[in-house]
Order: C-alpha cells, then structure tokens, then sequence
C-alpha cells in the first residue's frame, strides 16, 4: 500500500458508514471520484439510487423522501453544490430536512493553496448559509459521517461532509 | 383553455387517498379539498423543484398514489428532472401541468417560446410511457378517470387560462395555514404512523 492509499478515503468505509446509519436512499450526481463508489452502492441492495442530471434537482428529491418516511443521502460535487444555493434554502433549510450531503471537495488541497476556485469558494458558501460542516479526509475520519448524521438528526437541519481527499477520494 | 380551479375540481372527487402536492394550484386546491392531511401544500420553496419533491414523495410510498399539480415556469427550470422520473418510473405518480404560458406571480410575462412547446411530448421523448394533453375540461372530465387507473408515471398537460397576480408579494392574501415545515413534519409524521 503506498502513501495515496493509505490516507484516502475507501469507497468500502462511506458505504459502511450509510449502511450503519441506516440510509435508505442515495440522491446524486456523479463526480470524478465516485466511480468505485458507484459500483458499491449499486450492488447494495438496501439503497436506492436516484441520478440527477442537476445539482440542486438533489434537494427536492431528497426533501420530498424524508417527507414520504425515507432516510436520504446526497452525494454531489462542490461545484454543483455552489450551484444549488436555492434548492439548498428553500428545500433543505426551509422544510427542516436533516440531511448529509456528502460533496467532493474539488480543488481541496492540505496546504491551502488551491488554484480551483470551486475550492476557493466552497467553504465560505457553507458558511454563508449557516451550514455546519465536517472535512473527511480519510478511513481514520470515517467517524465523522456518523458526527454528520448524528447532528442532521438532532438539529433537523441539513448538514455537509466535505471530502477533502486530495488523492482521488473514494477511489481504489 | 381552463380554469385552474375547474381542473381541480374535476380531479377531486377521483382523489381518494392520494397525497396530493398542489404546487401553484395550492391557493385553490385548499379551498376544494376534503382531506388536508394528505396534502402538501407548499407555496414555492424554490422554483423548479415541486416535480422533484413528488417523485420522491412517490418513491418513499409506492403504494399511495401521488398526484402534482406542477407548472410550465417550474418544468423549464428543471427539464432534467423528467429524465429522473422516467428511469425512476414510479407506477405512483400523476404529472399534471398546469400551462397559462406565462409567469403568473410576477405579473404575466411570457415563458420562453410560450404558445409552441408540446410538453406531453417532452414527457414522451424524456421516457414517460403515458402523456396526454387537454385544453378544454369538458375532455379532462371526462378522461381523468381512466388516466388516474394508468399505470404511472403519466404526464398530462392542460392549458389554463393566466390567472395574474399584480399585488406586491407581501399585500397578497394568505392562502396557506400551516408553514411549510410544519406541513412536511405533519405529513411525514401521519405516513410514518399509518406504516
């Protein structure tokens, strides 16, 4: 195992994570890095999945499963979650929907110098919308997912992890 | 054309226990309905996204038909969201589209390309099996029966007449009693007591 593997994030441990908190259905739009991911959750059978084509087609969704009983997940990229900014306010904030999403940190880089703007702008977007947010960057920081949800759940409010993992998270 | 009401009314004795999401029609769908607990009425969160909102509501319930009453402002904004359903493919789910071709709350201006847009036909090329199309009610009377026996998702599209609002948001009547979040907590309460 060289360096890059061992500080990433395994798709293994997210999909253990949604499992153990009991996730029922995961509402996303693919990103550079979910592609073993993808293949997990496929052949997962307690999760649905439901694609956007969207960013902020996600919130609805997801707001329109926890109001039907579900226990949704979003799984997006920042850049579509920059996108998002009023589906995030009127359909997470608005309706107290206590829901992770779970956004690819592209451009996140350990010493903070990035030439990504998406990274640039990603964390003062949360902190404008008064989101509270949890950076993983590896398996060892797996525990804050369940942080996430645990506070989602106490809060009613939607909460973010932020995947920060600067050698291709997710991946193998 | 029709009046948004009369399509309502048309549909509401077919209702039975169907979660219904009025959508734009919710400040008339409040005064006809007889089962408040079951609806959803939630002015607009955000533009764009009452399509995705129902679909989930239709997949989190599969066994309870869920019926939106969307519009043309609201499709355009989230044309992808049809493809999302289609492969979703809820056999729950009842797509009304309210079209007045213009956008109502902000004093009547007309949507993009307005009067030439087939959107049972977008519902059909997106992967909607059934789609149907209306501009006169005597028609939606007589076929809404049979279309709510379909299996869905189905899209039906029914031409309306503008119903235009010029007063400033904040002079409006208040149509709606309950806020939103408390109609989404009382809702997902009452489903997850019923099981």
């Amino acid at each position: 195992m060289n360096d890059a593997q061992a500080a990433s994030l395994s798709p293994e441990t997210v999909l253990r994570q949604m499992k153990d908190n009991g996730v029922t259905d995961i509402v996303w739009l693919p990103d550079s890095e979910t592609n073993w991911l993808y293949l997990l959750m496929k052949s997962e059978p307690s999760l649905r999945l439901v694609g956007v084509s969207r960013e902020g087609h996600a919130c609805s969704i997801a707001a329109g499963l926890f109001a039907g009983g579900k226990k949704p997940m979003i799984l997006i990229q920042n850049t579509g979650m920059l996108e998002s900014g009023d589906s995030i306010r009127g359909w997470l904030l608005g309706l107290n929907v206590p829901v992770v999403l779970m956004v690819g940190y592209r451009g996140w880089t350990r010493h903070g110098l990035t030439t990504d703007t998406a990274a640039t702008y990603t964390e003062r977007f949360l902190m404008a919308f008064g989101l509270n947010y949890y950076l993983v960057e590896s398996d060892a920081d797996a525990s804050r997912i369940s942080a996430a949800f645990a506070e989602a759940d106490k809060t009613q409010r939607p909460v973010v992890v932020l995947v920060g993992d600067e050698f291709h998270g997710f991946n193998r | 054309m029709m009046r948004i009401a009369e399509a309502l009314d048309a549909f509401r004795p077919l209702r039975g226990d169907a979660i219904v999401v009025p959508g734009r029609g919710g400040r008339y769908w409040v005064e006809l309905s007889e089962n408040a607990r079951l609806d959803v009425p939630l002015g607009d969160p955000a533009m764009g996204g009452h399509a995705g909102f129902a679909l989930g509501l239709a997949l989190a319930q599969p066994s309870r038909r869920v019926v939106l009453f969307d519009s043309e402002g609201d499709i355009l904004m989230s044309l992808g969201m049809l493809t999302t359903i289609a492969e979703q493919a809820p056999a729950n789910f009842y797509h009304v589209l309210l079209d007045n071709e213009v956008y109502a709350t902000t004093g009547g201006q007309p949507v993009p390309n307005a009067k030439s847009i087939a959107y049972d036909k977008m519902a059909l090329a997106a992967g909607y099996p059934r789609a149907h199309a209306f501009d006169d009610i005597a028609d939606v009377a007589r076929e809404i029966g049979g279309i709510l026996q379909q299996p869905g998702p189905v899209f039906v599209a029914l031409k309306v007449y503008p119903e235009v609002e010029n007063q400033p948001i904040g002079q409006r009547r208040r149509w709606n009693t309950r806020k939103r979040e408390e109609v989404v907590a009382e809702l997902r309460a009452d489903l997850l007591r019923q099981g």
